[in-house]
């Protein structure tokens, strides 16, 4: 044990003593946290839109009027010309083009339906299909409301008011449950916070064996009687103390910034990420034994991180991803560690909602332990 | 200049002796496209609806059915009574609940409101309301066609998904993927391989040759910027042949482009190495400040329109966001220099100011 800690407290002093590493592991977590929470969202506010109103008449204003008046779109130009929208659109500067054709107002009166034209600037996808959806909208809303208005007036058309007829109304309501705000911000910092950590964690245990290798130094600690357990617990072990002092420390800016809830226990929460670490940072450690430079360390850690990521359900849902890559992000400890926290603080989870993938990051933590310290060699090739 | 060959001819050797280094920033690339191509998927599918319908007849089966037909619903419970609900809910076996008033056909035939319930699992949030979009969609479609039938007013909205029809995930990811590996290879490459000279003691040989400053940065660099062009091509022929993502515009303005681009993150690349002595520091600053960042703030995955206004100042000082923009015109788009001109501007100066700032702290170090 004591040999465990000396070795830790080298690595301490290292770590200490290095002001450029201490001040970036310190400050770019939490700097990176404030900012990036509040970038992931796919919530459409003011899509600027162009309006191209060949009708000109009360009910195609009236539209435009409503698109104007619901906060969704903001209306960046409007002219009757087709190819003015279209170069607006190529230009990217618009996002929606609205389009009213000539008679719109004649078939709404004659034939109760009428309609209207949207392209919608697709090459930011998800966003897309909210627009269409906020505009689809917006159009039913107006014809609900118009339809007890619309009436031939002395041959040519207008909007009157008149009585209104038996129109089905449906009245929908939504609620969003575990988060009725729908404050994204509740979800993505636990998972950004988990996500900064673990790339830290990884890359400081990644590189550090490598350097060891590539100073030379890693000789003089073969020749110690150290053992290989106690040499990748020794190592593991400072950097275990620092994620668990920067996830708590960031669930606390989490909590005081942006009010992310606490449902859950703390403690049952801190219990897992003293599991998880062990986890992340084991597969920091394999990567050291395994390179033999820094350079490689940091690609390989790269390469890996992208997968974490990307297989974490933090940006973009599991659900949806087909079956075999499902079957694959199993064994991403990010994505389980996301769920966890995500279900704790969010849904106030209790430890038998949790059991199956702690359970499985146990398992995780055991394994790459395991075969860091196989992997590692105390004798030079 | 035969001092300047022979450190080409090093920085080369380093590089291809260096076989792992070179098979994962190969490979990297490839198994990132399929990735994105085939696990990435930002719509919904499959949820798992249940319809609380306490007084079943024709219409509330009708909508119920509406709901069936489509892709994005599975209709895995039909209810007498929300009672259930916060149990399915807790334990996911439903993402959705549709709920119906009492007594909901008659009081829809009678032209008194009827009450339509969408309850969504919105513990994440941005899953829960285009949940809730689907479902209020759904119900929108249900009631325009009643509407109709009793004489109503239809305003049908024709849509047209412009430059991504089908919205093909491939298609939104690709040119964004292009942004984040140069970023990474060339930024990060640079910053290592310089710092290793420094942290190694190499440099100081470096520096007593009769190598000027800016032939050593040359030098060590032209390696990286070829191993990056080749990942782009790479990842384009990629994109191309296994996901048919289009190249509407022209390969040799996005080539060309993406050179430039090359050069702004290999400058980037040098000024974390002038202001940092050990690779450790140029790593984490190099990864971690461009790694998250690339990937939230370039507009790649989440639009850059939905942010607060701080966010969308800093995305516009992040290199990727303007390449992002550059990289979907040319492929999406197929716009041309005439649309994209203002982007390849600000790239260009980016680029500039980084070689200048880069070059200025190299030569302080070097007095110092």
């Amino acid at each position: 044990m004591r040999r465990i800690l000396v070795l830790a407290w080298t690595e301490v002093l290292h770590v200490v003593r290095d002001r450029a590493t201490l001040a970036q592991v310190l400050l770019i977590p939490f700097v990176q946290l404030l900012i990036l929470a509040n970038a992931a969202t796919f919530e459409i506010r003011d899509t600027p839109t162009y309006v191209v109103d060949q009708d000109h008449t009360n009910a195609s204003r009236g539209l435009v009027t409503r698109f104007a008046a619901s906060g969704n779109f903001g209306i960046v130009g409007a002219s009757p010309s087709a190819d003015a929208a279209n170069e607006r659109l190529l230009a990217g500067d618009v996002t929606m083009v609205l389009t009213i054709p000539r008679d719109f107002e004649r078939d709404l009166v004659r034939n109760h339906a009428a309609t209207v034209q949207l392209v919608v600037n697709a090459e930011k996808g998800m966003a897309a299909g909210i627009v269409q959806f906020y505009a689809s909208r917006i159009l039913s809303r107006y014809a609900e409301e118009i339809s007890p208005t619309l009436r031939p007036l002395n041959g040519s058309v207008a909007l009157v008011p008149g009585p209104r007829r038996g129109v089905p109304q449906l009245d929908v309501r939504t609620r969003a449950w575990y988060n009725p705000t729908l404050d994204y911000r509740h979800y993505m910092v636990p998972g950004i916070l988990v996500a900064l950590v673990t790339l830290i964690g990884t890359l400081l245990t990644a590189q550090n064996i490598a350097r060891e290798k590539e100073l030379g130094t890693l000789e003089q600690l073969n020749v110690t009687p150290i053992t290989r357990g106690q040499f990748i617990a020794g190592k593991l072990l400072p950097f275990w103390v620092l994620g668990m002092f920067e996830l708590a420390a960031g669930l606390l800016l989490g909590r005081v910034v942006f009010s992310v809830p606490v449902l859950g226990s703390p403690l049952l929460l801190f219990a897992v990420s003293a599991v998880y670490l062990v986890a992340a940072l084991g597969v920091g450690l394999w990567i050291s034994t395994i390179v033999e430079t820094q350079q490689q360390a940091m690609f390989v850690t790269f390469f890996i991180m992208m997968i974490y990521l990307l297989m974490s359900g933090l940006f973009t849902p599991i659900d949806s991803m087909p079956h075999w890559v499902q079957v694959v992000a199993e064994l991403n400890p990010v994505r389980h560690f996301v769920a966890i926290s995500r279900a704790v603080l969010v849904k106030g989870a209790t430890f038998p909602e949790i059991q199956r993938p702690f359970f499985i990051l146990v398992a995780f933590a055991v394994v790459v332990f395991s075969l860091a310290v196989r992997q590692y060699s105390k004798r030079t090739a | 200049m035969s001092a300047f060959t022979g450190l080409l001819r090093k920085e080369s050797l380093h590089i291809l002796r260096d076989r792992r280094t070179l098979f994962v920033v190969i490979f990297m690339p490839i198994l990132q496209v399929i990735l994105f191509g085939y696990a990435i998927r930002t719509d919904i599918s499959g949820i798992r609806l249940a319809f609380v319908d306490p007084s079943p007849d024709a219409t509330t089966i009708e909508l119920r059915n509406r709901f069936a037909a489509t892709d994005a619903f599975r209709l895995s419970r039909v209810l007498p009574n929300s009672g259930p609900l916060d149990q399915l809910f807790a334990s996911g076996a439903i993402q959705e609940a549709v709920v119906l008033d009492n007594d909901f056909a008659n009081r829809l035939a009678r032209g008194l409101p009827a009450r339509v319930l969408v309850v969504a699992d919105a513990s994440e949030p941005n899953s829960g309301s285009a949940m809730e979009s689907y479902a209020v969609a759904v119900i929108q479609g249900f009631q325009r066609d009643l509407a109709a039938r009793a004489g109503g007013v239809q305003i049908v909205a024709e849509a047209r998904m412009r430059f991504n029809p089908t919205r093909a995930s491939s298609n939104l990811f690709v040119p964004g993927l292009i942004a984040f590996v140069l970023t990474i290879i060339s930024a990060l490459m640079t910053a290592i391989s310089l710092t290793r000279e420094k942290e190694t003691g190499t440099m100081e040989i470096l520096l007593v040759s009769p190598l000027k400053p800016l032939e050593i940065i040359v030098g060590k660099v032209l390696a990286y910027v070829v191993i990056g062009f080749v990942s782009v091509l790479l990842v384009v022929a990629e994109a191309r042949l296994v996901f048919a993502v289009p190249l509407r515009g022209s390969l040799l303005l996005l080539l060309g482009e993406g050179l430039l681009y090359i050069l702004t993150s290999l400058s980037l690349g040098i000024l974390i190495s002038s202001r940092t002595s050990s690779q450790r520091v140029a790593m984490i600053g190099a990864l971690a400040g461009t790694m998250l960042p690339t990937i939230l703030l370039s507009g790649f995955i989440f639009p850059i329109e939905s942010m607060p206004w701080p966010l969308r100042a800093i995305s516009n000082i992040v290199p990727a966001k303007w390449f992002v923009i550059i990289a979907r015109g040319i492929m999406l788009k197929g716009v041309g220099l005439d649309y994209l001109w203002q982007e390849t501007v600000i790239l260009l100066v980016m680029t500039i100011v980084l070689v200048a700032a880069a070059t200025r702290s190299f030569r302080i170090r070097l007095a110092a």
